[in-house]
């Protein structure tokens, strides 16, 4: 959608969610996210979330984020932020990649084998094997070291030996390679390999890495601001 | 960089954006806008008289026929542009920096400076066309090896400096950043064997 025409007009609670949907499709990928059924008629925003027992402010504040270019809440929003309902998201956002947009380009690929000669499919093949190692280990580190640290400090416990600025950007490296392997399927195949599938892969990298920004969009700006905030209250 | 103030000249025909620009560089540490005029008459004779290290500039303003000229027009200064409408992006490239009507405080600031240091960059490097060199393709090679910057300019008998350099002439046309996103180009082209990579 065209956002910078409606950039000073957030969603709101009383939205119509088939409506936020119909503007934003990209947010179709966020609703399993949170459990929300499709068939929702005329029901606002609000209503689903009551009825999916959803947190609303946070729920809204994902569909603005994915929805509106730059758009990120300020600090009084962040500080009054559920942040439980944020590291069960972001968990579930994590399944979500690996069993299904991953899954799914993984598959995709795996049909290119049919056009594209053995050798450049080998090559393809085990760079995306490489690159789903690295997004595993990722994840991994974030769910046993990192939400658990936040979760403690939630808690008041004190964990010594960890402070949220050591939560290195290492997305920096995932999104750069998700961005070679758009390069490399879209110029350095040769001509020969063009097929369907060959766009169909595509649209599929171009989905996850859009996805994928906002993710850590929520991570680095929301998510790791909020932290900061309660390590100093801490040290206080 | 050192600790000398930059003179801003802007060229942007809307008063209320001019007066907003001019309130947000005043509070850039380093810039300091010493004239603004709304069009491009005697542009060159102003910009002398106001000794301008910088103009930023409405590319609005540019007359069509001379879209692609714009950096003969501006001879001795870095130019920035500020952009609140569909624009040429072939233009643009001739723009040392390129400034958002959207963009805050903060980030304003950080485009003037790196306007200034990629305009001191520019003669260092510069690497024609959209295809590897032959320097490039040797350099690729050497990195998806997955030879370090060290080992490469012992190799080739160049400084880092300048390994670093093709590095990203590389990236930018390829469109390539990671090493193994590298090693599959080379091995698509053919250029190195699976056997030799790390």
């Amino acid at each position: 959608m065209n956002t910078t025409d409606k950039r000073h007009t957030l969603f709101s609670p009383s939205m119509k969610l088939a409506d936020i949907l119909l503007s934003n499709y990209a947010l179709l990928t966020v609703l399993p996210r949170f459990d929300i059924q499709l068939g929702f008629g005329e029901k606002s925003l609000s209503e689903i979330c009551r009825k999916y027992n959803v947190n609303e402010t946070f729920f809204l504040l994902v569909c603005n984020v994915y929805t509106f270019h730059e758009y990120l809440p300020d600090k009084i929003e962040i500080s009054t932020l559920d942040i439980e309902s944020l590291i069960g998201y972001l968990k579930r956002s994590h399944r979500y990649y690996m069993e299904d947009r991953i899954a799914s380009i993984k598959q995709k690929l795996e049909l290119m084998r049919s056009c594209c000669s053995g050798m450049h499919h080998d090559i393809i093949h085990s760079f995306f094997k490489e690159y789903e190692k690295e997004v595993v280990n990722h994840f991994n580190y974030e769910e046993e070291v990192v939400f658990p640290y936040i979760i403690a400090l939630m808690k008041g416990e004190t964990k010594v030996g960890y402070h949220i600025q050591q939560y290195e950007q290492n997305h920096s490296n995932i999104e750069d390679k998700l961005g070679d392997l758009k390069n490399i399927i879209i110029k350095y195949l040769p001509e020969s390999c063009s097929s369907k599938e060959r766009t169909d892969v595509l649209f599929d990298i171009f989905l996850f890495e859009e996805d994928l920004n906002k993710h850590s969009l929520i991570e680095d700006k929301i998510l790791v601001p909020f932290v900061e905030e309660m390590e100093k209250k801490y040290e206080e | 960089m050192k600790s000398k103030t930059y003179r801003v000249v802007l060229i942007e025909p809307s008063p209320i954006v001019q007066e907003g620009l001019k309130a947000v560089i005043s509070h850039c540490r380093g810039f300091e806008v010493v004239g603004s005029v709304y069009d491009m008459h005697h542009q060159e004779e102003y910009l002398a008289m106001m000794r301008a290290d910088i103009v930023v500039l409405n590319p609005a303003l540019i007359e069509f026929h001379r879209r692609n000229t714009v950096k003969n027009m501006f001879e001795g200064v870095v130019l920035v542009a500020l952009v609140y409408s569909y624009t040429d992006h072939e233009m643009l490239k001739q723009f040392a920096s390129v400034i958002d009507i959207y963009d805050d405080q903060s980030k304003i600031d950080s485009k003037l400076r790196e306007a200034v240091i990629v305009n001191n960059e520019q003669d260092e490097l510069v690497s024609e066309g959209n295809d590897l060199s032959e320097r490039e393709k040797e350099i690729l090679v050497a990195v998806a090896k997955g030879m370090i910057n060290k080992e490469i300019a012992a190799l080739h008998n160049i400084s880092i400096h300048t390994v670093i350099s093709h590095r990203k002439n590389i990236s930018r046309k390829t469109g390539i950043k990671s090493i193994s996103g590298l090693a599959v180009y080379a091995l698509l082209n053919k250029m190195i064997e699976q056997s030799e990579i790390q």
